[in-house]
């Protein structure tokens, strides 16, 4: 019997953490809503929810000493949820403000073209454009967006799945290594989103115990 | 941008299908007629019924009039977070950006604000600064200035209905969209309860002066007036209470009726 293992789901005002939280365990893991960086080090994987704006996240994260345990988590490999915003903020930045963000892939945050009815909100339609087992059931269902900013990324490499708005194509699950952002809200996603945090799950004991 | 266009730009995005649950004290009022509900009066056992039938948000709306209330919807609010894994907006008494951060702290993952936004519209301001525009609905109860004549155009109303404001309903519209609500609750006083189809004029005024998605409301007697509100009228979701309740129509039916038509919808409800 392997110990069971825990999610901080970071609690920065900038998120449903309730609801991050609800979603994470009924996966399977146990989660604790914290703003201490100590405890949120001591974890074995992060959750870091986010909406609203990208510089007030940005900002919140890092006078809150949370985005030095990002940074170490990142840094060691250990494994990290971001969710929508919380994903955007793994890019380098957004036109949504100057603050910077984590920098770990490459790419930038821009706003829906503005013939577009943003924000883009509601149940979308989900490609997976390179197989992993964290998009295992996942290919071609819809999941729950609410955003008006989406990633154009760089690179593709890390792009797992793929989400098209407003005319544009947009990466919606990514994966850096042990790092993973899905800019839909798995834990608002009814027994879809309840899919992808099971497969998240499984993912984080592999790592955890490998 | 109509829904047409949005096809035409090879989007997918479904049409949401809303039921709306009238809260007092806590309790669900206006009848509803669901085989095999423990409770009818629970809101968290009904959104939960809800959830599983396919609805693709919910929105609670809190009629209560005691403003010593905050409590019991807090618990709701709380309740409803623990058991549903779709997203849910809470409505009635929002009158502070206090008020916003407490129901959103509680679980809920959008306020609609009303009344206190026309007495104060820099309220929404603060709020949307607050918490994200993502999270603002600002709710809109609109009559038409002559019953017969659009062209005449619709008034603003206040306090659930009671009060009339003076303001254009479409330039409010577009101010509180402006001061940076995320989404507009729509509502036509004139069709509300009569079961005669949404007022399709009123939502084509709305959608063309606003680029957030618009919730219809106000009408709804059948699933093809729901369809209507989406393809002739614009929106982005429909909003339905009693035909739901009483079990007129079905969200699925609904959504059989939007598929027919060529409205993308979330059929897919079930675990992969």
């Amino acid at each position: 019997m392997t110990r069971r293992l825990r999610a901080a789901v970071l609690d920065y005002d900038a998120g449903n953490v309730r609801s991050a939280k609800r979603g994470v365990e009924a996966a399977g893991v146990d989660a604790v809503i914290t703003s201490d960086p100590v405890v949120a080090a001591d974890a074995d994987a992060l959750v870091i929810p986010g909406v609203g704006h990208f510089g007030t996240c940005s900002r919140r994260l890092r006078e809150r000493g949370l985005e030095a345990v990002v940074r170490s988590f990142i840094a060691e490999e250990r494994p990290v949820l971001g969710i929508c915003v919380g994903m955007q903020l793994l890019y380098a930045g957004s036109d949504e403000s100057d603050e910077p963000g984590l920098g770990l892939l490459p790419g930038r945050v821009v706003r829906f073209p503005s013939d577009a009815v943003v924000p883009h909100m509601g149940w979308d339609v989900v490609d997976v454009a390179r197989p992993d087992p964290l998009l295992d059931g996942i290919d071609g269902r819809r999941l729950y967006f609410a955003h008006s900013y989406y990633a154009v990324p760089d690179a593709i490499d890390h792009v797992l799945a793929r989400c098209q708005y407003g005319g544009e194509r947009f990466p919606c699950v990514v994966r850096e290594g042990s790092v993973v952002g899905t800019q839909f809200h798995p834990e608002k996603s009814g027994a879809v989103g309840a899919r992808v945090l099971a497969n998240w799950v499984t993912m984080l004991r592999s790592e955890v115990q490998a | 941008m109509s829904a047409r266009g949005a096809a035409a730009m090879g989007d997918r995005l479904a049409a949401r299908v809303i039921p709306c649950l009238d809260v007092e004290s806590g309790r669900v009022v206006k009848g509803v007629n669901f085989v095999g509900l423990r409770d009818a009066g629970d809101p968290v056992e009904l959104a939960r019924r809800y959830e599983l039938a396919g609805a693709d948000e919910l929105v609670l709306l809190d009629i209560t009039a005691s403003s010593d209330s905050r409590g019991i919807i807090l618990d709701v609010v709380e309740r409803c977070a623990a058991e549903l894994s779709i997203p849910f907006t809470i409505g009635g008494g929002v009158r502070s950006v206090d008020d916003a951060r407490m129901l959103l702290g509680a679980g809920a993952d959008k306020v609609s604000v009303n009344t206190a936004a026309v007495s104060d519209p820099e309220l929404l301001d603060r709020i949307a600064a607050a918490v994200g525009s993502q999270s603002v609905v600002v709710a809109v109860d609109a009559r038409r200035r002559d019953p017969e004549d659009p062209a005449a155009g619709w008034e603003v109303f206040t306090h659930g209905g009671r009060t009339p404001t003076g303001l254009d309903v479409v330039e409010w519209c577009a101010e509180a969209v402006r001061r940076g609500a995320g989404e507009v609750l729509l509502t036509s006083m004139d069709r509300d309860g009569t079961r005669e189809g949404f007022d399709l004029e009123l939502l084509r005024a709305v959608t063309a002066a606003v680029d957030v998605p618009v919730i219809a409301s106000g009408g709804a007697g059948d699933a093809g007036h729901m369809a209507d509100a989406v393809a002739d009228g614009g929106a982005s979701a429909v909003l339905a209470a009693s035909i739901l309740h009483f079990g007129d129509v079905t969200v699925d039916e609904v959504k059989d009726v939007m598929d027919a038509r060529g409205i993308p919808v979330r059929r897919d409800v079930g675990a992969a």
